[in-house]
């Protein structure tokens, strides 16, 4: 085989194709500017690293026991929470505040970015009254709505909603506003229905924007959770934190927040994991 | 006179066996049409006939009205004033420039987008067959090149078996070989489904190729009506082709360079100053 001549730049290393091993395989590389093949797990990394740097520093002695307890106390007293039932109880409680406020703040924002983005009435009467929530701070509704419901729990679902619904709408209002006009002018020369083009266009076409929204709205709605319940409540994960500051009980606090992390992460992660599944068509940076 | 134009489009009368007069025959009847954006005058009085089965194509520089046009016809010109009489079959499809598919979904789910009919899936199958596309039902409209996705626009449009086909500058993106793939397979369909065709276009070469009659537009109005006969489409006319080319290429204002001399990037010292 006569040497053929081969550009002067680097090859890119082998790749691991089983049926193609031991030929050649001499490449010219241009400089790759995305990111890369996704690899899986690997969002873990940053997270295990933080818990080693916390584990080393407990371990050697650097991190005061009274500022920050050891990972290992934190587990110690998860298993003892767990055995007497209350750190369960006290999650279930927690859970269903977060997820019934997130599910009528989505459903609430939802709805009012379909009527505003679909009717210039709806606009008119909805986009002004939602600018002006946003830009109060949720957290300064509370003590209204206390005067108003009570401390009890549709006051905290409350709060939840009120600060679940407002990312949803924004971003679901922002990916309607911004479908293409040209996807409307199709949809009208092949006959498409009022319900076939939201079905078929408007739904589709906003749902990025949706789930945009709904990764804001999951963050807040623990964010929002963690206010009501340390401020008057008398259950929940928030509760026996504040319960555990009277007591000076680190630990105690440190697995709430453990748990807040978890909870957080976990439902991050099924949002974008339900995103992936129902965005299929689309094909970006993440991918 | 504040007209709705929406208004002055209505569907023409179904045909009625055999008492059609000669004037319903028309596929397509367009009378008086201005439109206008802002002060400036885009059609200033378009009268023109399509009948059953014919294709046309409407020729003209950019911004003489072709695609304003083609717009009225299709019913998308809601909030441009205007007046004069459109009749138009009841089913009519477009054929846009860009493919126009919706990404987020399939070729199929493309294909079936707005038909009601319960044997609808089977018959968007059997188009994006017709197409050359059997068994690219289930993919994204990103996976497909730029000539694939203009087919898949165009068994959406037959799907619907429509009276009269709306295509604006439909291959005007495709690269050279393609387009003329494209001008065969637009050939084969029409002689197929045979709806009334109205092709926007800016090729002249296109235009005598794939039309019975050239229609081209100047300033807002029809300047030069011209029939292609099958002899000259085919170019089997030679002789009888490039006279029409050269018609076309005067009506539209460009003056061919003259035959006899081979043309040479002028030198820049050749030019006077």
């Amino acid at each position: 085989m006569s040497a053929a001549p081969v550009l002067e730049r680097p090859a890119v290393e082998p790749h691991q194709d089983p049926a193609l091993a031991g030929r050649d395989d001499v490449r010219p590389t241009g400089k790759r500017l995305g990111p890369g093949r996704r690899r899986r797990l690997a969002w873990l990394l940053g997270p295990s690293a933080l818990l080693l740097l916390w584990t080393a520093g407990s371990a050697t002695g650097l991190l005061d026991p009274r500022i920050l307890s050891e990972p290992w106390t934190v587990v110690a007293t998860a298993g003892e929470l767990l055995a007497d039932g209350r750190l369960q109880e006290n999650l279930a409680i927690s859970a269903q505040r977060a997820l019934l406020g997130l599910f009528f703040g989505t459903l609430v924002g939802a709805v009012l970015a379909l009527l505003a983005g679909l009717s210039r009435v709806g606009e008119a009467l909805i986009d002004g009254p939602v600018q002006i929530k946003r830009a109060i701070p949720g957290l300064a509704l509370i003590p209204l709505l206390i005067l108003w419901f009570g401390i009890d729990e549709t006051m905290k679902v409350l709060t939840i909603t009120l600060g679940v619904f407002v990312p949803v709408y924004l971003q679901t209002h922002a990916a309607l506003r911004g479908i293409d006009l040209r996807y409307v002018e199709l949809a009208q020369t092949v006959g498409l229905s009022r319900a076939g083009f939201i079905r078929r266009v408007v739904l589709p076409g906003a749902l990025p924007g949706f789930f945009l929204g709904l990764r804001f709205a999951v963050t807040g709605a623990w964010v929002s959770l963690v206010v009501v319940e340390q401020i008057n409540a008398t259950s929940g994960i928030g509760y026996m934190m504040e319960l555990a500051r009277t007591y000076g009980q680190t630990n105690i606090i440190v697995l709430g927040l453990a748990v807040y992390g978890i909870l957080g992460l976990l439902s991050d992660g099924t949002v974008r994991f339900i995103e992936r599944k129902a965005l299929l068509w689309q094909r970006t940076l993440a991918g | 006179m504040a007209t709705h134009v929406g208004g002055l489009t209505r569907t023409a009368p179904p045909i009625s066996g055999s008492a059609a007069s000669a004037d319903s025959r028309a596929a397509v009847s367009v009378r008086g049409l201005i439109r206008s954006f802002g002060p400036k005058g885009v059609l200033n009085g378009v009268d023109l006939d399509i009948a059953p089965g014919e294709f046309v194509a409407l020729l003209g520089p950019s911004g003489c009205g072709k695609s304003t046009l083609l717009r009225a016809l299709a019913g998308l010109d809601h909030d441009v004033r205007g007046s004069g009489v459109i009749t138009v079959p009841d089913r009519v499809s477009v054929v846009f420039q860009d493919s126009r598919l919706l990404p987020w979904d399939t070729v199929l789910g493309n294909v079936t987008l707005g038909l009601r009919e319960h044997d609808a899936e089977a018959r968007s199958r059997r188009a994006l067959a017709e197409v050359g596309l059997a068994g690219r039902e289930k993919s994204w409209p990103h996976e497909l090149s730029g000539g694939e996705q203009q087919r898949v626009a165009l068994a959406r449009s037959l799907v619907r078996e429509p009276q009269l086909l709306l295509a604006d500058e439909p291959f005007g993106a495709l690269d050279a070989l393609t387009r003329i793939r494209m001008h065969g397979l637009l050939q084969d369909l029409v002689a197929a489904h045979r709806p009334a065709v109205l092709l926007v276009t800016h090729d002249v070469d296109e235009a005598i190729a794939l039309a019975h009659r050239i229609v081209v537009l100047d300033s807002g109005r029809v300047a030069t009506v011209r029939t292609v006969s099958p002899d000259v489409g085919s170019t089997a006319d030679a002789a009888g082709h490039e006279a029409l080319r050269r018609d076309l290429l005067a009506a539209l204002g460009v003056v061919p360079a003259s035959g006899a001399q081979p043309t040479t990037p002028a030198e820049p010292a050749a030019v006077g100053h």
